[in-house]
């Protein structure tokens, strides 16, 4: 029904001149050589870290702590993500239980900044009114603070929010809340630097047509926005699933509790924790958004990259 | 028609036309100004309130007393290292958070350059394979990255001092050193003071860090038209000459805004010295995140945690102004 995703390829396919430094000589093969030990070496320094995890939490031995560098473990069981998925730390809480807190979080923060945060980058990136600069400002303030910022004034302020024996500050449509205050205006500039650089001509034209702003914003640029509101939805949803220090913080109770939350509980230097489950913890939660991320990738690095030539 | 109206219409009328810009604009932004309103401004605001007073746990409930108004007294116990934090001194702890964030921009650009100019080497081989297993850092949770270094440095069943005991042809278990938390500082300088844990911190954000930049690196190094080396060799350039003269312009106006940016966020990386080091050994890779949330978390000194965020601020707008300067200057350089 419209143009759909006239907008996507242009920027991921960025300008690429392949053969960039230097030509159409070929390698010699003593420097071929040299530079494929390098590029190895700096693979095994990245993979390093993951076939430590990875060898641990699929260890047979179900090991609670190495006794040396077994990066191949002898043989494959899985025994420690069985015992994690069931129990992982000593709060009588399961993974689902804890998983579906994170989800609850992170699918709220989601929607809530990609939602608010594209009418308002519409506004910013198209819009000429009173008071766009003092706002701008204010959004890029915000932006500037760590999330840490509003932990004071917002456990106070929730905590007085009582209803009956539900605590606001103590569930996690609070914890949501938190974290939707510091992800919102990371959320308004993303997707603002993205529409900045979709062409005016279309809306133009449908204003021609006698479209009313909501609906250019509607027709026009919603459909061409759809990578960056893939990729905005999907950094609030990771700042949920990975949500630490507002849960720490605000949550007393163990059905409330959070994947991050428990990761916690299981580093702890006296902890009691085998480490085999502590690996198998750190993939389960580590896995699903990696993937995603990985598929994602493309759209975020050509994000960066614009808002790296814009400066 | 609305043209011909508009011609002829009373003052009022016009200026309730002239405004629909800004009410059409304001439409737009009301949902998320209200909700910013309510969850970021107004917290932001009331912090600084909090600040001036001796907020605590005891005013907490809904039926509790007001907090008692305190003055400055909150700013001046940060500044006097009067705060509860065991070994605290703000001096020490903002001057290493500074170096933390610049020595670790420094490497992450340092190598992100290197390492996407070997991957651009025309010929060779195996590039797609090597991008996608450089990715990998950049897709894992911080917070994963964190608790699995701190996993790696640990003292006896650590996979770094496992490697260090193979490489040295030690036996199993015979390096012990424990990185996080060995006392005596490397360096040590009146408030420079640098432990053995931010050596260990700065491996894991090392790897952490430089994927990204090689990633902004390689986009604009695949921006440069191959002609322009062509040209410089015809002039007889040689690889450092063509690196200095074509290679670094268009690199340095990708790279400087990321950078900046990459300072603002290692300036205030939370995960990596709160899981892997506790911030330990005496405080000394504590940083203004950390300290902030220590102060609510384990000190629940609410109006000295607001005080504290205050100064976090006027800091934070410090490096912004500054940044922006340096960045503005080098442009005009390239100009």
């Amino acid at each position: 029904m419209t143009t759909g995703f006239a907008a996507v390829p242009r920027t991921a396919t960025r300008p690429v001149a392949v053969a960039a430094t230097g030509g159409h000589r070929k390698l010699p093969l003593r420097r071929q050589l040299l530079l494929q030990l390098v590029c190895l070496f700096i693979a095994l320094t990245v993979l390093f870290p993951i076939m430590w995890i990875v060898s641990m939490a699929i260890d047979p031995r179900n090991i609670a702590r190495p006794d040396g560098l077994d990066l191949i473990p002898p043989g494959a069981s899985l025994a420690a993500f069985a015992q994690v998925i069931k129990q992982p730390t000593e709060n009588p809480v399961s993974f689902p239980q804890l998983a579906a807190n994170s989800l609850f979080i992170a699918v709220i923060i989601a929607v809530a900044s990609v939602g608010l945060g594209v009418l308002a980058a519409y506004a910013f990136s198209r819009m000429a009114f009173r008071g766009r600069e003092a706002l701008m400002i204010a959004v890029l303030a915000v932006l500037m603070l760590p999330a840490v910022a509003t932990l004071a004034p917002l456990y106070v302020m929730l905590s007085k929010v009582q209803i009956g024996t539900f605590n606001l500050r103590d569930s996690l449509f609070g914890v949501a809340l938190a974290v939707t205050s510091g992800q919102l205006p990371f959320a308004i500039w993303n997707m603002k630097g993205y529409i900045d650089t979709i062409p005016r001509d279309l809306e133009e034209a449908a204003a021609v047509d006698g479209a009313s702003k909501f609906q250019a914003f509607w027709h026009v640029i919603l459909p061409l926005s759809t990578p960056v509101l893939a990729v905005t939805a999907f950094f609030g949803f990771i700042a949920g699933w990975t949500e630490f220090y507002f849960s720490w913080q605000f949550l007393d109770h163990p059905e409330n509790f959070t994947l991050a939350m428990a990761l916690n509980g299981m580093v702890g230097q006296y902890g009691t924790t085998p480490w085999s489950q502590f690996a198998a913890f750190s993939i389960l939660v580590a896995l699903p958004v990696s993937v995603v991320y990985l598929f994602l990738q493309r759209y975020i690095v050509s994000g960066l990259a614009i808002g790296g030539v814009k400066g | 028609m609305s043209v011909i109206a508009s011609a002829s219409a009373p003052p009022r009328r016009s200026l309730w036309r002239r405004t629909q810009n800004t009410r059409t604009a304001y439409l737009f932004l009301l949902p998320a100004l209200l909700v910013m309103l309510v969850i970021t401004f107004y917290p932001l605001v009331f912090q600084v309130w909090m600040s001036f007073t001796d907020y605590s746990l005891k005013n907490l409930r809904v039926t509790a007393p007001a907090p008692n108004y305190v003055g400055i007294d909150n700013y001046l116990r940060i500044l006097q290292n009067n705060i509860v934090i065991p070994n605290f001194d703000f001096m020490r702890v903002l001057v290493f958070n500074l170096w933390w964030a610049l020595s670790n921009v420094v490497i992450h650009v340092i190598l992100g350059v290197l390492i996407a100019l070997i991957l651009n080497t025309p010929g060779l081989w195996l590039k797609r394979f090597y991008r996608a297993i450089y990715i990998v850092p950049v897709v894992i949770p911080p917070i994963i990255v964190a608790t699995v270094w701190r996993n790696m440095f640990d003292p006896t069943n650590g996979a770094i001092n496992f490697l260090i005991d193979i490489i040295f042809r030690l036996p199993p278990g015979g390096f012990t050193l424990d990185w996080l938390n060995e006392p005596n500082p490397i360096i040590s300088a009146g408030p420079f003071v640098l432990p053995l844990a931010y050596f260990a911190l700065l491996a894991a954000n090392v790897w952490l860090g430089w994927p990204l930049n090689s990633v902004v690196a390689t986009g604009a190094l695949q921006s440069i038209p191959g002609e322009l080396y062509e040209a410089a060799e015809m002039d007889g350039a040689g690889a450092w000459a063509k690196f200095r003269a074509v290679t670094l312009p268009y690199l340095r106006p990708a790279m400087l805004p990321y950078a900046i940016y990459g300072f603002v966020i290692t300036f205030n990386l939370f995960y990596l010295s709160y899981f892997m080091s506790g911030g330990g050994p005496f405080g000394q890779t504590e940083l203004l995140v950390t300290t902030a949330y220590r102060l609510v978390n384990e000190q629940q000194l609410y109006g000295v945690a607001a005080a504290f965020a205050v100064f976090q601020f006027f800091i934070l707008l410090a490096i912004t102004l500054v940044t922006n300067r340096v960045a503005k200057a080098t442009a005009q350089f390239d100009a």
